[in-house]
């Protein structure tokens, strides 16, 4: 190993490398039940349902990671943050697969009707289509590519936040409340950024708010 | 313990049926919560027995009857109808029970009576769904009278040959194929001929939704999905089972779309 490679290694906290496989728990027992049928009567439904949650709750898992800092004062909460993230886009890429593939199936046109004339799947889509960029962009080598820029490209993430609270929230029949509890939560994630960005003003600045603040 | 004496119909699909296990485990029934899996694990100890029913309204021979009576002078049935839910799943029940119109006419409706109005137990100690205002209890339905009249309209008090269980509506339920199944109010106490259309609990949720209607229509769309394929519940569990064609009037068209003839479907959908 040279001396760069071991640095890297040095950075990579053991933490991830439990994250990394509880992440991905869900998913592999999602493939189990679908392939043993065990996922219920609607299983396909059962899929896609668990899939898109698991996307919302990474998503707004990486999204707490800054008000975590924030609040606990402990910065280590930030190198979690991307692998959070990119499981949030790999959920939702599950999430996506699972209704063309498998739901849909020989009916995969709807998905043209679907995005252009229902305001929910419009915005799935479209949480999904904001998460890509920053999907791709997400590399070291693009960080330090994109400079500045990449900051201001990477707070889309709230957006792509907001607008799978509300896809979750539109679909529902009647009952918004478990929809309701996670745009709840993430209202308190958003809000948690302005606040102590008003105090910073007046205390001087926070230490890294500005490379970490996401 | 099995009903006894059931005849068959021959109204009944040869459409392959789904599990008793999934048809009571697996439905909507707000009452009990709103997860499809809620009804059959909160309605255990519901007490379905003694049950009453009153009929009310436009009609000569109004009054309240013991459900034991209700069901006494007639022969119970079994009809296999398709069941198609208005979130686009659908699935093949064996009910038991009664036609509709044999018991309505029983009570002798008036020439004024041009609606009837079915309305479910309010009860919260007994259905903790009802605790939530998710809908505005009790739950209400209500269908023209030439549609309940119809053959196929349909007083279910069993499943699979047994008495209906808690999750499924009991004791008594109303089926009607080729509607949505949110039109088959469960858990019955009152039935009352009217002249106005009566208020129908999904349609006051949601009006631009669901219909009073609620004919089961691969044309006309919910306003968040299709409505033209259907997954099917399929005893397999698989994840693999793919979609079907939603037909018109979920494939009862033949017998009941003459009761709409003029009407424009996607404006009374």
């Amino acid at each position: 190993m040279n001396a760069t490679a071991t640095k890297r290694w040095d950075r990579i906290a053991w933490s991830k490398w439990l994250l990394f496989p509880a992440a991905l728990l869900p998913a592999l027992l999602l493939l189990q039940g679908a392939l043993q049928n065990t996922l219920g009567a609607d299983p396909v439904k059962a899929l896609t349902h668990a899939t898109g949650l698991w996307a919302l709750r990474f998503l707004l898992l990486s999204l707490a990671m800054t008000p975590f800092r924030l609040w606990t004062g402990w910065t280590g909460f930030i190198r979690y943050r991307r692998m959070l993230g990119l499981y949030a886009f790999f959920y939702a890429c599950l999430h996506l697969l699972v209704y063309l593939v498998l739901d849909l199936g020989t009916y995969w046109a709807d998905l043209l009707t679907d995005i252009q004339k229902r305001p929910y799947m419009t915005v799935g889509f479209g949480a999904w289509l904001i998460m890509l960029p920053l999907a791709i962009t997400s590399t070291r080598g693009m960080i330090r590519r994109m400079g500045r820029h990449w900051q201001r490209l990477h707070r889309l993430v709230y957006v792509a936040g907001i607008l799978a609270a509300l896809h979750f929230l539109w679909l529902v029949k009647a009952d918004l409340r478990e929809p309701g509890i996670y745009a709840g939560i993430l209202a308190v994630l958003l809000l948690a950024r302005l606040w102590p960005k008003r105090r910073a003003r007046g205390t001087g600045p926070v230490g890294a708010a500005t490379t970490s603040r996401k | 313990d099995a009903i006894p004496g059931l005849k068959t119909s021959p109204f009944s699909t040869t459409d392959a049926l789904t599990s008793w296990g999934d048809v009571t485990s697996y439905n909507n029934y707000y009452e009990f919560g709103t997860d499809k899996s809620d009804p059959a694990q909160n309605a255990g100890a519901f007490k379905a027995r003694p049950w009453s029913i009153t009929v009310a309204g436009e009609c000569e021979a109004p009054g309240t009857i013991d459900l034991e009576d209700l069901l006494k002078p007639v022969a119970l049935e079994e009809r296999i109808y398709r069941m198609r839910c208005v979130e686009a799943w659908s699935m093949v029940i064996p009910w038991d029970g009664i036609s509709l119109a044999e018991v309505l006419k029983r009570f002798k409706p008036t020439s004024k009576a041009k609606y009837v109005r079915f309305v479910g137990l309010k009860d919260a100690d007994r259905m903790p769904g009802q605790r939530w205002p998710v809908l505005d209890w009790p739950y209400q339905e209500g269908l023209r009278i030439d549609e309940a009249m119809h053959p196929l309209a349909f007083l279910a008090v069993g499943v699979y040959s047994r008495w209906l269980p808690n999750q499924n509506g009991a004791p008594l339920r109303l089926v009607v194929p080729w509607k949505y199944g949110f039109k088959g109010i469960k858990g019955i106490v009152r039935i009352e001929f009217t002249e106005k259309q009566p208020p129908t609990s999904w349609n006051d949720s949601a009006p631009d939704e669901y219909g009073f209607f609620a004919n089961v229509n691969p044309a006309v769309d919910h306003p968040r999905w299709s409505q033209a394929s259907e997954r099917r519940i399929a005893s397999d569990r698989s994840v693999f089972n793919a979609r079907i064609a939603t037909l018109p009037f979920n494939g009862y068209a033949e017998q009941v779309a003459s009761l709409y003839s003029g009407m424009d479907l996607s404006r009374f959908y």
